[in-house]
């Protein structure tokens, strides 16, 4: 079970190899879409990068509900990883 | 005959359409001047090729002639990885293309982007179909629609202008650059459009494809000796060299041009546009498709054959296609043929496939306006059946006063382009 910060700090490693974020942008209540700028394509490539390195699964229904990276980190802490 | 009754300021009515910006990414380099000063040295852009798959799958032809410079090492690594290798390229060459007509102020819904290739994104199709098998449905990039569909560097580039007027992608094969330029000529002349990004962009260097046009028996075997493998015109050629990149023009109307004071590169005179009927990949042996082709685009250029004084011609190193152009150059210009100075600058570039037409049409122009007409090389021993003047060895100088510029393309499944180029002054 990674900690809060872990799953932080690889959602940032993972937003800045997609769409080339700086790291230290990706915090815990910036908007995906509105703030770092990343569009639905994009997105489907954070989510699967993160399945993949988190060991969780993330359904595409569930995807919706992730604005902010917040909600990522909550997300994949609930689902285990 | 049509091209009797026709005389130059033929067509005074109509939009008359010239070229302010050139850009290429090129096997000869990663941009026009540098690409043009290496034609102009006889220089080869064809290798060896030495990824690992030449030798694991066997493959009869292990010579390709690959772009000068990698884009990976240009482009931004976020940018990149979201575009195929075709839309990298186009990118390019449309950035510098685009610079080098001095960025034009104009309306977006008077401009226009024709931007073609022959295969479209291969490399994207194949190597997401690996990821599928290998790592499942899941982990197929979501980029790869826009990456792979043949019109995604047309759009690419329209979407960095902002261009409104119209977005389209000619296929036909290797005719596909060359109708690009006649499209976006039509765009401005028809009044859709003041200022068109044409050209075509092509790279599917895999073995696939390398492989799928060996079976055609398409390509030149001599595989030791890659530079001397392109070889128009030349006894003992065996075939084209597979090759990739990208040229870029920027049409625009001459009164758009004069308005904000740009330099005129050359005049786009004439198109002609026909196809064959007669073979799905075999030229027409008589060339009558090729023929009318130029004789469209010399009446539609108002010129005569006289006035022809340089070709740059399609002449890819094939036995039978070398030998067809050149029939259906000589049965066009009649007694033009003789003096006309003919390059077939394939034996420098390799075969640029859908990008052919656009770097071909980027020589032909700066041919005319440097007045300088560029060799074809590997020309060691010519073929007795081809009767043109044939610039080989060095360079050759063009007349001074209005010269007229002709360029053939054509393409498998029986498409023929000509282009008609006019000499800026």
């Amino acid at each position: 079970m990674a900690t809060q910060q872990e799953i932080l700090s690889g959602l940032a490693e993972i937003v800045n190899e997609v769409a080339g974020v700086p790291a230290d942008d990706v915090q815990l209540e910036k908007s995906f879409v509105d703030d770092l700028d990343i569009d639905s394509l994009s997105m489907v490539e954070v989510v699967v990068a993160a399945e993949e390195r988190f060991g969780v699964k993330i359904p595409d229904d569930d995807v919706k509900g992730l604005r902010t990276v917040g909600d990522a980190v909550s997300y994949i802490e609930k689902a285990g990883g | 005959m049509q091209e009797e009754d026709a005389d130059v300021g033929a067509h005074n009515d109509r939009t008359d359409v010239v070229v302010t910006g050139l850009g290429a990414f090129s096997p000869l380099g990663g941009d026009v001047p540098t690409t043009w000063e290496a034609m102009l040295a006889g220089r080869s852009g064809v290798r060896a090729l030495t990824e690992p798959w030449v030798t694991d799958l066997d493959l009869p032809v292990r010579i390709a002639a690959t772009t000068a410079v990698d884009p990976l090492d240009v482009l931004d690594r976020v940018e990149a990885r979201k575009l195929d290798r075709t839309e990298q390229l186009a990118l390019l060459a449309a950035r510098e293309a685009w610079a080098d007509a001095g960025s034009p102020q104009v309306d977006p819904e008077r401009l226009g982007v024709v931007v073609a290739s022959g295969i479209g994104g291969a490399l994207t199709l194949l190597g997401q179909w690996d990821v599928l098998r290998e790592k499942g449905a899941r982990r197929v990039s979501p980029h790869s629609i826009p990456m792979l569909m043949p019109n995604g560097p047309a759009a690419y580039v329209g979407l960095e202008l902002q261009a409104r007027a119209g977005v389209h992608t000619p296929v036909s094969a290797c005719a596909s650059g060359a109708e690009a330029v006649s499209y976006g000529t039509r765009m401005i002349r028809d009044g859709r459009a003041d200022v068109v990004v044409v050209g075509g962009t092509e790279a599917c260097l895999h073995p696939l494809p390398l492989a799928a046009f060996a079976a055609m028996m398409a390509l030149s075997k001599r595989n030791d000796e890659p530079e001397r493998a392109s070889r128009p015109y030349d006894k003992g050629r065996d075939g084209f060299v597979f090759g990739e990149g990208a040229g870029i023009l920027v049409l625009e109307s001459a009164e758009h041009a004069a308005a904000r004071g740009a330099r005129v590169y050359a005049h786009v005179a004439g198109q002609g546009i026909t196809s064959d009927g007669h073979h799905i990949a075999q030229p027409d042996p008589e060339g009558r498709g090729a023929i009318r082709a130029i004789r469209f685009a010399l009446d539609d250029a108002g010129a005569a054959p006289a006035d022809i004084v340089h070709v740059n011609a399609h002449a890819t190193s094939t036995p039978q296609g070398d030998v067809a152009e050149a029939v259906a150059i000589r049965a066009a210009l009649g007694d033009a043929a003789d003096t006309a100075a003919v390059s077939a600058t394939k034996s420098m570039t390799g075969h640029l496939l859908g990008a052919a037409g656009a770097i071909e049409s980027i020589a032909a122009v700066l041919a005319l306006h440097q007045r300088i007409a560029p060799p074809t090389i590997n020309l060691d021993d010519p073929d007795d059946e081809v009767h043109l003047d044939v610039v080989s060895g060095a360079p050759r100088r063009l007349p001074d006063g209005t010269i007229h510029a002709l360029n053939n393309s054509f393409g498998f499944g029986g498409h023929n382009v000509a282009l008609v180029f006019r000499s800026a002054q």
